[in-house]
């Protein structure tokens, strides 16, 4: 009886249009990118895109639950995995930026301009603290690997210099600034994150910081709910017309995000 | 602190030039919130009464898990209604997750136990006081659940206002069941975590203020209501 | 004032008369064999008690000698620890409670208007909302409440709430009226006009059964007496007759305004 009411009194001010649902990530959101180029897909299509930002595990876990049309995330092996196991119906490379170790204006671990690699094994043995996403998320999946190749197993500090916030990207920036701590970071997050306090870009440019985001419609076939012909428009789109707009979009006058579709560059 | 006061100065200064955004954003808090109450009240409020007047074998029981309740973790609640509401889950086929109806559900499930919890407690009060005198009219159990919720219509609006401050006032299930899709499910609550996260710390705090001083005007609306009560002696 | 009969029968509406034909007797009102016990003392120990017909029953007795217990085991407020109550040769039921007025000694007024009491009191009786208000009306003014209608009862005087508790009782028509001392602590003039009222109500076919241990109010309005103490019935019969030869020690020593039940000449010194 509850949900009768309450869909009976909510149908009003929901209905909008039509839309598709597209689970993507903190960082496309934060940034302020998807603001900037989803208003110019729904002008031309009367497409609405509901965003849906979380990790990238989260937002692949809830694509697998059907809930979902569009998935626009940052983990390139967990999203072929996602397309092999019939969750989505092919996996498209759409943009990239770059990674970067943030830290403390002083740095301790003295890591400034230097390689990745050699970056975290400093900041290991000097036991400065990193605070890490902790939560699955792309650039989480990311950051392990980068340890994984550094030869070092900073989960076994869990809670003494290594910490996992558990939290989204512009959360694990605060929580750095907050403790002084070195962190990993997309650059888009970084840039228009607004509270840098005393943090500032110390590794940079290294070929293993490379970010590559895909886009993958959900598989209607699994999932009939999905919203198949809107979807695939949407992707059409962002793979076409909305590689330009994803390289206009700038904040204080750089770049964050650089297309790299197929066939557009 | 300077930074906070301009901050709250530009946002309360959007919210009287009627910014459409932050209208919309507060809009939604104080609707969904609102009629999260309403149903929580609507069972709530029956249920309450009902376990205390009733006598059966259990009740101590289902006192203490009604009290134990008032404290569901709201994350725990919208994880329960997203695995409900899931195009994956028992009532996917409705395709209500992220929509405001979702955040309705979810909220109204994490106020139905406060509400209910503490109208038993209040009419349980009034009960010691009028059961002699209802069993006198000859009344039964329905006559004394709408004569008892009717009396105690003031003290009832302090439960109804405690469920409405936990709805209004929390993230947790909401940001899992409605998305904090900008301009379908963005609430007050959920825009706080977003401009955190974009380390926009001022702004946030000064959504948080904006928030405090809306749940604040509520409390006095409901307060000066009961005060008119008692010193009619209904309260 | 409380006009019954047919005269007034053939007055009121058809749907009233309908009603109050179909409502089930709760006279005469029987206990029998009712005993009552706490931590190992008897509080209530009364073989056969039967209210019936119509006139003014004063209950009285020494304070803890059991009269509002018995009371409330009557009303079927208190269930006895043994014995049987019923009411018109029937187990109590809701139906036949509402013929069966109760007036406390503290008035319960619900948190509404003094009219809205009595018409609260008489739609949970089944009797129609327009009745309802009419009746409610009617009751007010016979109580001289009719100024004070749209006030929040629980603003009255102590004694305005009393006069509204015993109008509301009597706008149900009862058989029988309970009233569990419902003049303590009340100021003369609202005295006067609660016994006025329930006198009128006593000579005009309802039968009243009112405890008190005042044996000055007694004198006043009873026909007959029932003497409780220490939770037994020790007599029952005409005031007149009471009162002028009681037959019982306490009786006597309680009329003699001394402190029944206090063993030993050392306690019996207060005197009126």
């Amino acid at each position: 009886m509850a949900i009768g009411v309450a869909v009976g009194l909510m149908s009003v001010p929901a209905a909008a249009g039509d839309f598709i649902i597209m689970q993507s990530t903190t960082s496309t959101q934060n940034s302020g990118l998807l603001d900037a180029i989803l208003p110019l897909f729904t002008a031309k299509t009367r497409t609405e895109v509901r965003v849906v930002a979380v990790g990238t595990g989260q937002a692949i876990k809830n694509a697998a639950n059907c809930d979902g049309d569009v998935l626009l995330v940052h983990a390139k092996d967990d999203e072929e995995a996602f397309v092999a196991e019939g969750g989505g119906v092919k996996r498209f490379d759409v943009m990239y930026n770059d990674f970067v170790i943030v830290g403390p204006q002083r740095d301790p671990a003295k890591i400034a301009g230097r390689d990745v690699e050699r970056a975290l094994r400093m900041i290991a043995e000097a036991e400065a603290p990193f605070a890490s996403r902790g939560d699955e998320s792309g650039t989480h999946k990311k950051e392990r690997a980068l340890w994984r190749d550094a030869g070092v197993d900073p989960v076994a500090a869990s809670g003494a210099w290594y910490r996992e916030t558990g939290s989204g990207m512009g959360a694990t920036i605060n929580i750095a600034v907050g403790m002084d701590a070195y962190t990993l970071a997309d650059r888009a997050t970084w840039i228009a994150h607004e509270n840098k306090a005393g943090l500032r870009v110390l590794v940079e440019g290294d070929d293993r910081l490379f970010n590559q985001y895909g886009v993958i419609l959900v598989s209607p076939e699994r999932c009939p709910s999905v919203k198949a012909e809107r979807g695939q428009a949407f992707i059409d789109w962002l793979l076409g017309e909305g590689q330009a707009a994803i390289a206009a979009y700038r904040v204080g006058g750089q770049q964050l995000f650089f297309p790299n579709a197929a066939g557009s560059m | 602190m300077h930074d906070l006061t301009n901050a709250f100065a530009e946002t309360f200064g959007l919210l009287v030039s009627l910014d459409a955004d932050l209208l919309e954003i507060v809009g939604l808090s104080l609707w969904v919130s609102g009629l999260a109450v309403l149903i929580a009240g609507l069972i709530g409020v029956p249920l309450g009464a009902l376990v205390a007047i009733a006598r059966f074998p259990g009740r101590w029981a289902i006192v203490v898990l009604l009290n134990a309740m008032m404290g569901l973790p709201p994350v725990v609640v919208g994880l329960a209604v997203y695995l409900l509401l899931s195009r994956a889950g028992p009532l996917g086929p409705l395709g209500i997750l992220y929509t405001p109806t979702a955040m309705v559900i979810a909220q109204a499930i994490l106020v139905l136990p406060i509400v209910a919890a503490l109208s038993r407690q209040t009419i349980e009060d009034m009960k010691l006081e009028y059961e002699d005198q209802l069993r006198v009219f000859g009344m039964g159990p329905r006559g004394m659940v709408s004569t008892l919720i009717w009396d105690a219509r003031y003290s009832l609006m302090t439960a109804l206002l405690a469920g409405f401050g936990r709805a209004v006032a929390e993230v947790g299930a909401v940001i899992i069941v409605g998305g904090n899709i900008n301009h379908v499910t963005r609430v007050m609550t959920t825009t706080i975590a977003l401009e955190t996260s974009k380390g926009n710390l001022a702004f946030a705090m000064a959504l948080g203020l904006v928030l405090v001083t809306i749940v604040t005007a509520v409390n006095a609306l409901v307060f000066s209501l009961r005060h008119t009560a008692t010193r009619s002696a209904y309260a | 004032m409380l006009d019954r009969g047919n005269t007034s029968v053939a007055g009121r509406p058809i749907a009233d008369l309908a009603f109050e034909e179909a409502r089930p007797e709760v006279r005469p009102v029987v206990g029998q064999n009712i005993r009552i016990a706490r931590d190992g003392r008897l509080l209530l120990d009364v073989d056969e008690l039967v209210v019936s017909g119509s006139g003014m029953t004063v209950l009285m007795g020494p304070n803890g000698a059991g009269k509002s217990l018995l009371l409330r085991c009557l009303a079927n407020l208190v269930a006895p620890d043994s014995g049987t109550i019923t009411w018109g040769g029937c187990q109590p039921d809701r139906a036949r409670a509402a013929r069966l007025g109760f007036v406390f000694q503290r008035p319960v007024l619900l948190r509404r208007s003094a009219r809205a009491n009595i018409r609260h009191a008489l739609r949970a009786a089944g009797v129609s909302r327009g009745e309802a208000a009419e009746r409610a009306d009617q009751a007010l003014a016979a109580a001289r409440l009719s100024h004070l209608s749209r006030m929040p009862a629980r603003r009255l005087s102590g004694g305005e709430q009393q006069r509204l508790a015993l109008a509301r009782a009597m706008a149900l028509r009862p058989e029988c009226l309970f009233l569990d001392e419902p003049t303590v602590n009340l100021d003369p003039a609202s005295v006067a006009a609660i016994e006025a009222t329930i006198i009128a109500a006593g000579r005009s076919g309802t039968k009243v059964l009112f405890v008190t241990h005042d044996s000055a109010q007694a004198r006043r309005i009873a026909t007959d007496i029932l003497f409780m103490h220490d939770g037994q019935i020790l007599e029952r019969g005409e005031a007149a007759r009471f009162f002028d030869a009681p037959g019982t020690a306490a009786a006597r020593a309680f009329l003699a305004g001394d402190l029944v039940g206090e063993p030993g000449p050392e306690h019996r010194v207060r005197t009126a």
